[in-house]
């Protein structure tokens, strides 16, 4: 049985060995030399393709690859941080130019931007960032411009005056901190305007109704209500209704999530900040390019935030 | 008695040395390997270079490990769909114990405790309590996911030491670290199934429980110990996910079970049990492996893939089935 065996791997061996020269002789005279490497060839690690945020993120980055004449190649990890770094090694086999991630988790994407780093591709990251390795440049939404948006929509809706409410999200999170500054800084430009009420409501719905409950109860006079993501907005949403006040008050949100979007089309909600991956994906797309005709890039991109009022909703 | 069985069914006395080989499970699937490595090399030319050989092993090994810890389960005519979740537990375990600052050793022990004690609570439920493989599997799978989720506290924990990250990402010579590890398994699985009377029992066992009971076999030692090996192989194989990625997921393994499944079914053992082997399963797990890297090379999107792999494991089942009945 020993011999059987031993017998069916010299001769798996054998073939393979074969193989192998014979295909390598046929890369070697193969006619495949030249042109097709002046094109830009970049790979893109996406997280997930279950999710539309992400769908929208993979096709801004086919539509930019198509127009500018770069051939991409798409990896989708499934939200498997392990089925993501062996999908970036089959990338970097290919010998892509730039390497664009969309990282399924920051710490566990590092062993793959370091394998990266080694063979000399440059990496760009997009929406959630590498913790270790070097990347070149990072592409995610623009939350501090989100929030002077939803201000300056504020302002503008109450005439410039009037008292309104902040819904934040989790301390020490990113997005309350940055959405937030925002904000307060947009805000600050009208001095007629004042924040009456900051509570936190960890971007939860059941939470943005309690506290907005109570807020109601301590002033009689609210304009309006900018909550640090749709969820809060919503339950300050119920809020508002149940105490017959939401007709006098504008609502605006962040995220633009279905619920919120319904929200706006039934006249509840008044506005949303939506990010905008398809043009993540697009600016991923332009940065390599960038990169390939080395002209020197900063750290970091903004990508433009959008604002969703009941003219534009979809 | 089933020794005979699984390797050379109809294996006549006159039968020439060739035959025997046509007849052996391992040498359908391992052409069934080398067809599509063919096909992939005519298709894609960065397929047949050394350093994607590599990756494929060493993205196979994870669920190599998985798969020949499962071998031993489905030879004995059980089913463990716990394991990707107790991958989980054990990567995470020795995480914590790592970033708490222990020595690595202690952490890797740690960690295939944990594991092994999973599988080893499997094993004697099934055993003492006679209560179905797949039910109590299935719990576990849900149980060790919590545990998991419990101890991360929902968050992956990251950063470990050089030496650590050296287990699953770290090369000896031009050789990954991850496909020794998976050398070094191989050889011992092959042993204990081939070569120690445990491993005969087991196939005994998966052939026929009451026979094996009768002959004198304690059934219900090997049915906990086989468990427990299933378990230790997930944690092995957690552990050096964890090293790969210099981080232990809380999601980590999720649906793996049935990756390792298929490796073990496409490798040509029965799920009924009593007949194939630990080769056949590596081979099985290189098919698996081959193929999702094959796909990536080609461009071929994820969505694809996944009817892609099924396809081929329904097909290796069908063409298996076909072969014995033919026999």
């Amino acid at each position: 049985m020993f011999k059987k065996k031993s017998l069916i791997l010299s001769l798996a061996f054998l073939l393979v060995l074969t193989l192998s020269v014979n295909a390598g002789a046929f890369w070697i005279f193969g006619d495949d030399d030249g042109q097709e490497k002046e094109k830009l060839t970049v790979g893109f690690a996406v997280s997930t393709q279950n999710n539309p945020f992400f769908v929208d993120m993979k096709k801004g980055a086919e539509k930019r690859a198509e127009e500018m004449g770069v051939e991409l190649m798409v990896a989708d990890a499934q939200n498997d941080a392990a089925k993501q770094l062996n999908s970036i090694q089959d990338l970097l086999v290919k010998q892509i130019d730039v390497l664009v991630i969309n990282p399924v988790n920051g710490d566990a994407i590092a062993p793959a931007v370091k394998s990266a780093n080694d063979q000399g591709v440059p990496v760009i990251t997009v929406d959630r960032s590498a913790s270790d390795g070097k990347v070149v440049t990072h592409i995610a939404s623009d939350n501090v411009k989100g929030g002077e948006m939803a201000a300056e929509y504020m302002a503008k809706q109450l005439g410039e005056e009037g008292k309104v409410v902040e819904l934040a999200g989790i301390p020490g999170t990113s997005a309350a901190r940055d959405r937030g500054e925002g904000f307060n800084n947009g805000i600050e430009q009208y001095d007629e305007i004042s924040v009456i009420a900051r509570q936190p409501a960890g971007f939860d719905r059941a939470k943005g109704m309690t506290v907005m409950e109570n807020i109601l109860q301590a002033h009689q006079e609210i304009d309006a209500v900018f909550a640090h993501n749709d969820s809060m907005a919503l339950g300050a949403v119920e809020a508002l209704k149940s105490a017959g006040r939401l007709d006098s008050t504008l609502v605006v949100g962040f995220d633009a999530i279905d619920d919120a979007l319904t929200a706006i089309k039934d006249g509840e909600m008044n506005a949303t900040i939506a990010q905008q991956p398809s043009l993540m994906g697009e600016m991923a797309i332009e940065k390599a390019q960038t990169i390939a005709n080395d002209k020197d890039l900063k750290d970091y991109y903004p990508a433009k935030l959008k604002l969703i009022t009941k003219d534009n909703v979809q | 008695m089933s020794q005979q069985s699984q390797e050379q069914p109809q294996a006549g006395v006159g039968a020439t040395l060739l035959e025997k080989i046509k007849s052996a499970t391992q040498f359908k699937t391992g052409l069934g390997l080398l067809g599509i490595i063919v096909v992939l090399s005519l298709s894609s030319e960065y397929f047949l270079t050394v350093t994607n050989l590599f990756n494929i092993v060493t993205q196979t090994s994870i669920n190599a490990l998985l798969a020949f810890g499962m071998t031993f389960v489905i030879l004995s005519g059980g089913i463990d769909l716990s394991v990707g979740s107790v991958m989980a537990v054990a990567s995470a375990v020795t995480a914590g114990l790592l970033t708490s600052g222990m020595n690595m050793v202690i952490a890797i022990i740690g960690g295939l405790i944990a594991g092994t004690g999973l599988g080893l609570f499997n094993g004697l439920v099934i055993s003492r309590l006679a209560m179905p493989a797949f039910i109590v599997t299935l719990a576990m799978k849900s149980i060790a996911r919590g545990l998991t989720l419990i101890y991360t506290d929902g968050r992956p924990i990251s950063g470990f030491n050089d030496a650590f990250q050296f287990l699953g990402g770290g090369k000896v010579g031009p050789i990954p670290v991850p496909v020794i590890i998976l050398v070094i398994v191989l050889t011992i699985c092959y042993i204990v199934l081939k070569k120690t009377p445990f491993g005969r029992y087991v196939y005994a066992i998966g052939g026929s429980e009451e026979a094996a009971e009768l002959s004198g076999i304690k059934t219900k030692v090997i049915k906990t110990t086989v468990f427990a090996i299933s378990g230790f192989m997930a944690s092995l194989s957690g552990i050096v996910l964890a090293s790969r990625l210099n981080s232990a997921q809380p999601t980590a393994g999720t649906g793996y079970e049935l990756d390792a499944i298929a490796a073990v079914v496409l490798g040509g053992t029965s799920l009924t049990g009593g007949r194939g082997g630990i080769t056949g399963t590596l081979i099985g797990a290189l098919i698996m492996g081959v193929i999702n890297n094959g796909l990536n090379l080609l461009n071929v999107s994820s969505f694809y893939q996944l009817v892609a792999k099924g396809t081929v494991i329904l097909l290796a089942i069908y063409l298996d089935r076909r072969s014995k009945q033919a026999a």
